[in-house]
């Protein structure tokens, strides 16, 4: 019952987020170019325009035009692109797919490096592994996105000539979904990219592991386990871990939303034709549908993430107390 | 022989540019099924000298010298395996606050299915069955069902009870209890106290109980060691220790218990603080605050020396006896 | 004189004194500063004027490779002609306006809503720490990236380019207010329920002249540690704006726009003009948090380190 209620306002709250990004979305088509102009170009009447603006309800006061917009967003109308002359939510969700592998990618390396390395370092601070581990890290944090990924491209592709340096290789379709997972050259197309998206997140993970389960170790509960007597690797690996990943997922469930902006500098750098290139190019065209389809779909990417996350958190976690609970 | 016997115990924190001295030349002994008290206030070295007998000081703090003997070994020579052999299985601990001893994110079950595994080779059903049997002998309500329970779904006072049962479960040699009622609401601190002493006496467990509060040891335990700034003040018979306290800061102690006055009348209070490890004063460390005090306390720390049957350090212990 | 006695018997400068690593950051921080607002005295050009640049100067490799070089350009130049060396300085001096202008925006935000926040509590203090909580939940990058991409498809690549040290600022600044509230926050609250704001409310002082006095100066360490990563991560924003075109123009190029506008000819052989100014982003971050990690272990007396 209580889950019920916290469940219900963290989706209240969703929305009112929601809300708020449409919001933004549809101002910046009011401000953003003049759709009148896409429409019948320069070479018509100022009568006709008028007429025109008339006829598309874009005199009406701005609620009006709000609640049309946000109808029609609902029916997921979010108007053409002036460049591809199709649907703008059709192009992002074709292109969303190349963004995501690049983030399943990513997240692979930083979840299978990032645990295990945290927990190394955490237990043997003052071994010399762990402090190399740790100076890597503060370097690894302190280079770009991009340098990391051009540097990548420059030692692999153009020097060693081991990886593609542009691009995604061949695809298999699965069910309208275009994977580069199931292939050789896809998988080739992806090690580059997602190397480097991984680059950021990774030591920011292996740092933000370690300091958790140093915090953990020195706790009443985990002392308590000591003087219990059980093996090393209990203590470790069920009572330090189990509460180190529990505030852990909170801030990788964040992290996700950061990646999703890490990709348009990586998507940029290896021509990597996600949502990111596509947003891009659209900026410097004055796409304004796409530009709005990319901000309410990266809009509800974020949201989704984030609620999702909380929602899982409270349930895995025995702790969280949530709202008028008694102990 | 003892059971357990601290000789010459020293405990040091190296910190920084300086090295602070925890405890300093601690010793006493253990029987078999007899009850000890430590008493001091926070930071004379009560939990220290406890955790150092499990080795399990705090980083960065550790055993400078002394012995810790045990069963006939000096646990500061054995293996960590050994060690390991040794804890929540002949030596068992309760900690001070029972809201964070218990793991958050384990049951209860496992939390002392665990404590058993790791010292009995038995099943999993058997461990629960025992389990379920020691959750009832703290007089916990439907044990079954706190099997299952997350820690958070239990009251302070369930907590404690729960953490008195794993410490009882292997059956130890030794408790060692530190603080275990103060963090509790006061209405049960008698409670689980009593339970605490009821079980120790029914399965002959030696108590080594740490407090600040003497009313609470002179009711339970049979010797007393009274700590000052990481020294020891005095020791001995619980009995004698308080009805002839031969330290000045023994006698303070006794003065200050509510049941000394009369009702209504102003409590007594020792003047001035207990200094803190980094700030200990030249000679007796207790001359500032000691009425007793002249040249010679300022000067040269008093070791503990036999009077009667206590072990004081004070240069003035006859003199104080006799006041 | 006492109080620059008391700082210099601190455990701060004693550490400081002992650690070959902050010493030697903070001493690379320092050079890139002094360097940076120097730059019009110590560069050997003017990037930012055109009668100094000269194209038939582009891609002149830096002096220590073998061929063409020009003894004029140390660092060698770029696509457009200019002294390398020169545009790095200026380069520097921009990112580090933006960084330090940034935080300073983050924190006059920050504290002030954090002292609001804490000193009025109530529905006040609920809205701004709902408000903080979804600001952190965005991604700053993606706030920021969408915002100048907003602002520049606006104004036109033009107006764009003349504005854009103020549009960065504001926009890296203004999204990272929360962490310098929420600290502040705390402090208050520890602050609000000790018994001298109450005393000294008896003798007629108003309690937020009270706060402010007593409730800063112990914000100062977790700031101070909170700020050498923002700063180092507001130029590595403002890098990444200007990589992808959304930051400093080329005419006026930051470190980031300096290596965006050095890609393309990467793979044509002229590194350096990538390669340089990359390494100076990264040792000029580089430095800022080992600094910065230095200063945390020091100031977290939670965190003890041996």
């Amino acid at each position: 019952m209580e889950y019920l209620q916290f469940a219900v306002k963290r989706l209240v709250q969703a929305t009112i987020v929601m809300f708020v990004i449409s919001l933004i979305g549809f101002s910046i088509q009011d401000k953003l170019g003049d759709p009148l102009r896409e429409l019948v170009g320069q070479s018509v009447s100022e009568e006709v325009r008028d007429e025109l603006r008339e006829q598309m309800g874009l005199n009406d006061s701005f609620p009006v035009q709000y609640a049309r917009f946000i109808t029609k967003a609902v029916r997921l109308d979010l108007g053409n692109s002036y460049f591809f002359k199709k649907p703008a939510l059709e192009v992002i969700a074709d292109k969303f797919q190349a963004t995501m592998e690049l983030v399943i990618g990513a997240t692979l390396i930083i979840v299978v490096f990032s645990v295990p390395v945290g927990v190394f370092c955490a237990i043997n601070p003052k071994s010399w592994i762990s402090r190399v581990i740790m100076t890597l890290s503060i370097v690894g944090i302190s280079v770009p996105v991009f340098l990391t990924a051009i540097f990548l491209i420059y030692i692999f592709s153009v020097e060693l000539g081991w990886m593609p340096s542009f691009g995604r290789g061949d695809t298999i379709s699965l069910g309208g979904w275009s994977t580069g997972f199931l292939t050789w050259d896809g998988l080739h197309h992806l090690v580059l990219p997602s190397l480097s998206l991984a680059s950021i997140m990774l030591p920011l993970f292996i740092r933000l592991i370690r300091a958790e389960m140093m915090e953990v170790l020195e706790t009443d509960y985990i002392r308590f386990a000591w003087a219990k007597g059980l093996v090393r690797r209990r203590v470790w690996f069920l009572h330090a871990l189990k509460n180190t990943l529990l505030p852990v997922i909170t801030v990788g469930g964040v992290q996700i939303g950061t990646m999703i902006a890490y990709t348009i500098l990586t998507e940029t750098v290896f021509q990597w034709p996600g949502m990111g290139f596509v947003f891009l190019e659209a900026i410097n065209r004055v796409d304004t549908p796409l530009i709005i389809a990319y901000i309410i779909v990266v809009g509800l990417i974020f949201v989704v993430t984030n609620t999702v996350v909380d929602l899982i958190y409270s349930l895995v976690n025995p702790t969280v107390r949530l709202v008028g609970q008694k102990p | 022989m003892a059971l357990l016997e601290v000789r010459n115990l020293h405990v040091e924190f190296p910190l920084g540019r300086k090295t602070l001295q925890a405890i300093h030349g601690l010793s006493f002994a253990l029987d078999k099924g007899e009850r000890l008290g430590i008493v001091g206030e926070s930071g004379a070295g009560k939990s220290v000298a406890a955790f150092s007998i499990l080795k399990l000081i705090a980083k960065p703090g550790r055993i400078a010298a002394g012995e810790v003997i045990f069963d006939g070994r000096d646990l500061a020579k054995i293996s960590d395996e050994e060690m390991r052999q040794i804890r929540g299985n002949r030596i068992s601990m309760i900690f001070q606050d029972p809201m964070m001893t218990l793991n958050p994110v384990l049951t209860v079950g496992t939390q002392m299915v665990e404590c058993l595994k790791a010292h009995r080779d038995i099943s999993d059903a058997e461990a629960k069955r025992l389990a379920i049997a020691k959750l009832r002998e703290v007089k916990i309500p439907s044990a079954e069902e706190r099997f299952e329970n997350y820690p958070h779904q239990l009251s302070g006072g369930m907590r404690q009870r729960v953490v008195i049962a794993i410490a009882l479960l292997t059956d130890p040699a030794v408790i060692i209890a530190d603080e275990p009622t103060t963090a509790l609401d006061v209405t049960i601190q008698a409670e689980i106290m009593g339970l605490m002493l009821d079980l120790c006496r029914d399965h002959a467990v030696a108590l080594m109980l740490i407090t600040h509060d003497l009313a609470v040891v002179s009711q339970v335990t049979q010797k007393i060691c009274v700590l000052y700034a990481g020294r020891l003040a005095e020791q001995g018979p619980t009995r004698s220790i308080i009805t002839q306290p031969k330290h000045p800061y023994t006698q303070g102690l006794i003065k200050a218990l509510p049941q000394q006055n009369e009702p209504g009348a102003r409590l007594f209070q020792i003047p001035g603080t207990m200094p803190t490890l980094d700030d200990v004063p030249a000679g007796c460390a207790f001359h500032p605050r000691c009425a007793f005090a002249d040249e010679l306390c300022r000067r040269e720390v008093p070791e503990p020396r036999p009077i009667g049957d206590h072990r004081v350090a004070c240069h003035h212990a006859e003199k104080v006896a006799s006041a | 004189m006492n109080r620059i006695r008391l700082f210099m018997d601190s455990d701060l400068v004693f550490r400081f004194g002992r650690d070959r690593v902050a010493q030697f950051s903070f001493a690379l921080f320092l050079a890139f500063v002094i360097a940076a607002f120097a730059a019009p005295l110590i560069a050997p050009f003017d990037p930012y004027d055109p009668m100094q640049i000269d194209l038939m100067d582009s891609e002149i490799p830096p002096l220590w490779q073998d061929a063409n070089t020009d003894p004029r350009f140390l660092f060698g130049t770029d696509a457009q002609g200019r002294d390398l060396l020169s545009t790095i300085l200026y380069g520097t001096r921009i990112s580090l306006i933006i960084g330090f202008c940034a935080v300073a925006l983050q924190i006059l935000i920050g504290v002030s809503i954090g002292l609001i926040s804490g000193y009025v509590g109530g529905r006040i203090d609920s809205f701004f720490m709902r408000l903080a909580d979804i600001q952190l939940s965005l991604s700053t990058l993606m706030v920021a990236i969408i915002a100048s991409a907003v602002f520049k498809a606006t104004f036109g690549t033009e107006i764009y380019g003349n504005v854009a040290i103020l549009v960065l600022v504001l926009v890296i600044g203004i999204a990272e207010w929360p962490q310098y509230a929420r600290t502040v926050r705390a402090s208050v609250l520890a602050e609000r329920s000790k018994e001298y704001v109450d005393a000294a409310r008896v003798i007629g002082l108003p309690r937020w002249r009270i706060m402010i006095r007593h409730v800063l100066p112990n914000t100062l360490s977790p700031i101070l540690v909170i700020s050498t990563v923002q700063i180092a991560n507001a130029i590595i924003s403002e890098a990444a704006l200007s990589f992808l075109g959304l930051g400093m123009p080329v005419n006026k190029p930051s470190l980031g726009s300096l290596i965006s506008s050095g890609f393309e000819f990467i793979f044509s052989g002229s590194w350096w003009i990538t390669v340089i100014p990359s390494l100076v982003l990264v040792a000029l971050i580089l430095s800022i948090n080992l600094l910065g990690d230095w200063l945390r272990d020091v100031l977290n007396p939670r965190l003890y380190k041996d």
